[in-house]
């Protein structure tokens, strides 16, 4: 059985852009039947936001990324979902994972400074109840993200014409 | 006295006309910003996990012969691979490692042909074949396939055009240039004629991966046919392996030691480092191939609907990576419109008639390449036909 609703998933995941009757093109299937499919996925908080990948460096705008690992104490009733909210809530707070092994939240934040990323762990996040512990590390270099090598895609390095 | 040099050359090789691909090839490298439909291989590049075991055979320092027939453990994984098609060879004697399926195409046709047989070859197809046959001292006979048939190869075709003379069948399918494919049913009615005939195939199943409806099915497989025929295969088109140049041929033991007396005094064996990423493509590879093949379909789709919409007839291909649209009523000819596309639009098609007579009214538009470029490619035929 066809899975569609998957196949346009996988397709919008590469490239956002690609319009409905784009995606109807490469799937056999009507521009309609993909917007409806696109609108539900909307609705049920399956496509949650269209976003572009940026190579934030080239446009010499600094920006500092830290991952956090933030040892907490679960909570009864909540466990980790509670204090993780009070995590996540701050903007700057790119992403938020729960984790196995040594420590629990893994905090993915970014600012302009390494300042800017030093007072939100020193004022904000290690002050919070049930936080037992963090240790930032710093990102230095991006290489991928996202799927995306930042060194550029490789060029078409075919014969323009062969058998 | 003054020497002409080309007076030395033989005169089969004489005989063989120059390439129409190469004609064009040089015209469109002459010209800048082109967008090309004109390749013959996969967009992608080899998967990274298949690239990094040939990394690490060098590090290990596999930089020596192999058997003359290839690696025992790749002809092994060869034998298991073929068994998806419901082909049983025995890896040991059974099973050839060449040159791309190029050699083996060369391999098979100079083992099985004695000056004036005739070979039938479907038409429009590949470029090699023909050369081949007049290579091997023999003759080659085109089968004209047609687009109200699917460009399949029709029984009633294949009768009319066998004589006392033929002895080589060549199968080509999934096709190139056409995007053709075979049914078990098609080839069953072809395999009838082979045995009333006593006719010896040459199956090149390059494209077999890359079948978008229904299953590839084996010519070998059928009832009777295993010990007529010679299966040909490769890395090249499933596992984007192009320029790694393995291929495989697969035949009843007497055909293949044949073939191996030519291939030991000719190439000694197929390149080791090729052959440690073969194993590797078959061992590890099938969840990227399946991703490649996927994408290429939804492409497929991309273009044949984007070829339509222009108003050109496209049949629908099943194989392969190529879309083969007709361009008859322009009323020009496929080398007119691919000239006359590339020098106004910048788009380079092949024309058909680059693979035989019968392909002639066609252009050969690949379509392993960029959804970017295939949009960008159908946006600049419009406007070129609109023009018209």
């Amino acid at each position: 059985m066809r899975d569609l609703q998957k196949e346009i998933l996988e397709l919008l995941e590469k490239d956002s852009r690609l319009s409905k009757t784009q995606l109807a093109k490469m799937l056999n299937v009507t521009p309609e039947e993909v917007e409806q499919i696109i609108f539900e996925l909307e609705q049920d908080n399956v496509i949650l936001k269209y976003h572009t990948v940026i190579n934030w460096e080239k446009q010499a705008c600094p920006r500092v990324t830290a991952l956090i690992e933030v040892n907490i104490t679960p909570q009864r009733e909540v466990g980790f979902d509670k204090i993780a909210e009070r995590i996540y809530r701050f903007p700057q707070v790119k992403s938020v994972y729960l984790m196995s092994g040594s420590y629990d939240l893994c905090v993915i934040i970014e600012g302009e400074t390494m300042h800017d990323i030093s007072f939100f762990v020193a004022e904000k996040l290690a002050p919070l109840e049930h936080v037992n512990g963090t240790k930032t590390h710093f990102v230095m270099k991006r290489y991928k993200e996202d799927g995306v090598i930042f060194s550029g895609e490789e060029k078409d390095k075919r014969l323009v014409v062969s058998p | 006295m003054t020497i002409n040099p080309g007076s030395f050359i033989n005169e089969a090789v004489k005989s063989i006309p120059p390439s129409g691909i190469r004609k064009f090839f040089d015209l469109v490298s002459q010209t800048e910003g082109v967008i090309s439909l004109g390749v013959g291989e996969p967009d992608f590049v080899t998967p990274w996990h298949i690239r990094e075991a040939c990394y690490y055979s060098l590090e290990k320092g596999f930089t020596m012969y192999t058997s003359n027939y290839g690696m025992p453990e790749l002809r092994k994984a060869i034998s298991v691979y073929l068994q998806k098609y419901a082909l049983e060879y025995n890896p040991l004697d059974e099973i050839l490692i060449t040159v791309g399926v190029s050699e083996g195409v060369d391999l098979a046709l100079r083992a099985l042909t004695s000056p004036g047989d005739e070979i039938l070859i479907p038409d429009p197809s590949y470029v090699s074949y023909a050369p081949g046959a007049i290579l091997a001292g023999g003759t080659p006979i085109p089968l004209s396939t047609y687009e109200k048939d699917e460009f399949k190869l029709t029984p009633e075709e294949l009768e009319h055009k066998i004589t006392s003379k033929s002895k080589v069948l060549i199968l080509t399918f999934p096709n190139n240039p056409t995007g053709a494919i075979m049914t078990k049913e098609d080839l069953e009615k072809i395999a009838q004629l082979v045995e009333k005939y006593n006719l010896v195939v040459i199956s090149d199943e390059i494209y077999s991966e890359l079948t978008y409806e229904g299953k590839h099915y084996s010519f070998a497989a059928l009832p009777g046919m295993w010990e007529r025929t010679i299966t040909l295969n490769g890395f090249s088109k499933a596992f984007a392996m192009t320029g790694w140049r393995i291929g495989y041929a697969a035949a009843p033991k007497e055909i293949i030691s044949a073939m191996m007396k030519i291939h030991q005094f000719s190439i000694l064996c197929a390149p080791i480092m090729g052959q440690k990423a073969a194993l590797e493509a078959l061992i590890n590879g099938e969840s990227e191939m399946k991703k490649m093949v996927h994408s290429f379909n939804q492409r497929r789709n991309l273009i044949v609907n984007g070829l339509r919409e222009l108003g050109l007839d496209c049949f629908e291909p099943k194989g392969s990576f190529y879309a083969f649209p007709s361009i008859k009523k322009t009323g020009m000819t496929s080398e007119e419109f691919a000239e006359k596309l590339l020098l106004e639009e910048k788009v380079a098609v092949v024309p058909g008639n680059a693979f035989g007579e019968s392909g002639e009214g066609f252009i050969r538009c690949c379509y392993a390449a960029s959804v970017g470029n295939i949009n960008e490619a159908l946006e600049r035929m419009g406007r070129f036909l609109n023009r018209l």
